[in-house]
């Protein structure tokens, strides 16, 4: 790519190269227009046009990024997982009880995805592994039960931290989003303030429908981060740059695989280059 | 972001329509907007471009500029090559190869195959086969465990037997199809990343062992543009067959049809709409170029009217309209051309924009069309042209021959006087006659 010197604007070549990039990387077409839209103004001293929309997506993801609530002593912090289906939800849940298990924290999960067929299961069968326990119900119960016997299992036993799976559900069925409201607010009679996090996982692999998700999911059951799932594909999971831009949202981990400990904390400067192929 | 994107695009093409030469300006506004729609729709860059360029070259040709409505063809030539793009007409599940016919599943982790596959075993038992359900999935911790159950929940016959070698359970599971007399055996497999080499290997030996009649690729709806990266590998290592789309009960534009669907030429055979096994409809290839578009069935409704409408009347009419020479000869002409639609509301029905209209208030003013027909019928030629020759006289007398009231006719008058005015304003912008017929009976 082209070095630009201070005096030129960017040529049109690069510009549409930048957009056709960012494009394809899921970050739609309105903000990449918007982004190389603010390139075309004459460069800022030597920097490269590419330089400068890295750094410009870089500050759209740190105005979102913030401290994760911290675990207390006193009382169990309880993580709410929620998503559309096949985002990864389960998988992410095991991976984050892994993690937490790994840095000495005593950790309970709640099989609260009581509607699809066999996902107590797949959960147990990560629980055995982990050698972590799960709380769970027979399948077609009310997951709003399974939340509450969990947090109530999560305090009585003092444990660290509570992690629930939910079921999957598309943003658009007005029913399934209102039973995870009601998920969300069992947990908070059992204990104070819980759910003190409720991440989104996102599937990399997602287009601009991502928006739509976090939007809904936010509005019903206030969503404080996202997992982007899926990392390790070749989809870039853009629209999370939409996402943390006019939802105020921030990244909290992403996974890339299917082993136990592929799930990392999510790093801006990383990701950016990625999505900038970049690796 | 969407709404705004589809109501612009939907804004301009509207324009197109009643415009009676496209000039280069008015095209590149329309592609313009049209690129971002498909974009925001997650159609892929490369196909976006791709048939950006076809829509101009074929905007540009003769026949569509010496048409007599050249913004209802660009449109036209738009939705034709998406629907072209998506494999034109539908195509139905065929079942081929030896007996047991063997259906295979493959996609991405997440794509929803588990679910796909108990939907197409009801979809093939309601058709008269005895399938055979067979999870062949050794990696996601319980997966088989989820096919036995939603078999069990729709009694349909389920193989997941332990092991942890995929062509051996294949095998096995074929073994059974056959001493249990199935003939379709639907298998599932696991979740696996295009980049994954041995998880594609481990597919490669599957569609060995099995030959199957069909390997059908199963792709989230709410997939972005990476889409065409990862079917296009599955289809370079699989003898893929077909699709099926899942997720497509969500609000995501599903454009990630069109991408599949133009680096691969798979027909897509189904969508899947809902979490009961009995959502899984045929894939209707116009319906989703509509949707991708966010336009309703706008689409449906240009065609409607290029059958429905004659153009050659509506060249007439629109001339009258510019020299202000409408006359009641012209409404009842109008009032002929609604009926060919069968009725107004239906009309009204696939207009997106005419969502907010209050159905109650349908239904006089379809009355009125029939009334309003024979009151015209009951006048002189002369008053038709000058319809301000009408006094009380005559008014009663064209009421008695129509079998209608004064009032009727008065209310006819006083439309046909709106909606004169309505035209004259519109006239000057060259608008669709059924644009203003709506806007004459409704104000809008």
């Amino acid at each position: 790519m082209h070095r630009i010197t201070s005096s030129q604007s960017p040529d049109e070549e690069t510009l549409e190269a930048l957009e056709e990039a960012l494009i394809l990387a899921d970050v739609g077409p309105t903000v990449a227009l918007r982004l190389v839209e603010n390139l075309r103004q004459v460069a800022v001293g030597d920097e490269s046009p590419r330089e400068r929309l890295r750094e410009a997506m870089l500050e759209i993801l740190a105005r979102s990024s913030s401290a994760v609530s911290a675990p207390s002593k006193n009382q169990p912090h309880v993580v709410l997982l929620v998503g559309v289906n096949g985002s990864g939800k389960t998988t992410s849940v095991a991976k984050l009880a892994a993690r937490y298990v790994a840095q000495g924290h005593s950790v309970i999960l709640g099989a609260a995805d009581t509607f699809r067929a066999a996902a107590v299961e797949q959960l147990e069968v990560w629980g055995e592994r982990l050698n972590v326990q799960v709380i769970s119900h027979t399948a077609g119960g009310d997951p709003a039960a399974v939340v509450y016997d969990t947090c109530a299992a999560g305090r009585s036993r003092g444990v660290d931290i509570v992690l629930i799976d939910t079921a999957g559900r598309l943003h658009t069925k007005d029913n399934l989003m209102a039973e995870l409201s009601k998920i969300h607010k069992t947990a908070g009679k059992v204990i104070e303030g819980a759910p003190n996090e409720v991440w989104l996982v996102l599937d990399a692999t997602t287009g601009q429908n991502g928006l739509r998700q976090a939007e809904d999911f936010l509005r019903y059951v206030g969503v404080t981060g996202l997992v982007l799932a899926k990392l390790d594909g070749s989809a870039k999971g853009g629209v999370v740059l939409s996402i943390a831009e006019t939802l105020d949202l921030p990244i909290r981990f992403v996974g890339t695989g299917e082993e136990i400990d592929s799930l990392a904390p999510f790093d801006a400067e990383a990701y950016v280059n990625g999505l900038m192929g970049q690796d | 972001m969407f709404e705004q994107i589809s109501q612009r695009l939907n804004q301009t093409l509207r324009m197109l329509r009643g415009v009676v030469c496209v000039d280069e300006a008015s095209l590149i506004v329309a592609l313009r907007d049209l690129r971002l729609a498909l974009l925001e729709a997650d159609v892929n860059f490369g196909v976006v471009k791709d048939l950006l360029a076809v829509v101009r070259e074929r905007a540009q040709r003769q026949e569509v500029l010496d048409s007599l409505t050249p913004g209802q063809q660009v449109v036209k030539v738009v939705h034709e090559e998406m629907v072209k793009l998506l494999g034109g007409t539908q195509v139905r599940l065929q079942l081929k190869g030896a007996t047991p016919h063997v259906i295979m599943l493959v996609g991405l982790q997440g794509a929803g195959k588990t679910t796909t596959a108990a939907k197409l075993g009801q979809q093939l038992r309601r058709s008269g086969h005895s399938p055979l359900l067979a999870s062949v999935d050794v990696h996601r911790p319980a997966a088989r465990e989820q096919l036995a159950q939603m078999g069990t929940n729709s009694s349909i016959p389920v193989f997941a037997s332990e092991g942890d070698d995929p062509t051996v359970l294949a095998r096995e599971a074929i073994e059974k199809a056959r001493l249990a007399g199935h003939d379709v055996v639907v298998f599932d497999t696991a979740g696996r990343l295009h980049l994954d080499g041995a998880m594609m290997n481990e597919a490669a030996d599957i569609v060995e062992v099995l030959k199957p009649g069909n390997v059908i690729y199963v792709a989230d709806s709410l997939a972005g543009q990476d889409a065409v990266t990862s079917v296009s590998v599955f289809h370079e290592r699989l003898p893929l067959t077909g699709t099926v789309l899942t997720k497509l009960d969500g609000d995501a534009r599903g454009g990630v049809a069109m991408s599949i669907a133009a680096v691969t030429g798979l027909p897509i055979l189904y969508a899947g709409v809902g979490e009961r096994v009995e959502d899984l409809e045929v894939f209707h290839p116009d319906r989703i170029a509509s949707r991708i578009l966010g336009m309703g069935d706008i689409l449906t409704l240009i065609e409607k009217a290029q059958e429905g409408v004659d153009v050659e009347a509506a060249a007439i009419l629109e001339k009258r309209l510019r020299d202000s020479t409408f006359t009641l000869e012209d409404f009842r002409e109008q009032i002929r051309q609604m009926n060919k639609f069968g009725s107004m509301s239906k009309l009204l029905e696939l207009l997106p924009m005419a969502r907010g209209v209050d159905k109650k208030a349908l239904d006089p003013a379809e009355g009125d069309m029939r009334s309003f027909s024979a009151i015209i019928d009951s006048m002189s030629v002369e008053e038709r042209r000058h319809p301000q020759t009408i006094d009380r006289s005559r008014c009663r007398r064209i009421a008695k021959g129509s079998g209608t009231r004064i009032q009727d006719v008065n209310r006819l008058l006083k439309q046909f006087n709106t909606a004169r005015k309505l035209m004259k304003k519109l006239g000057r912008h060259r608008g669709n006659p059924l644009d203003m017929m709506q806007n004459a009976n409704f104000g809008r």
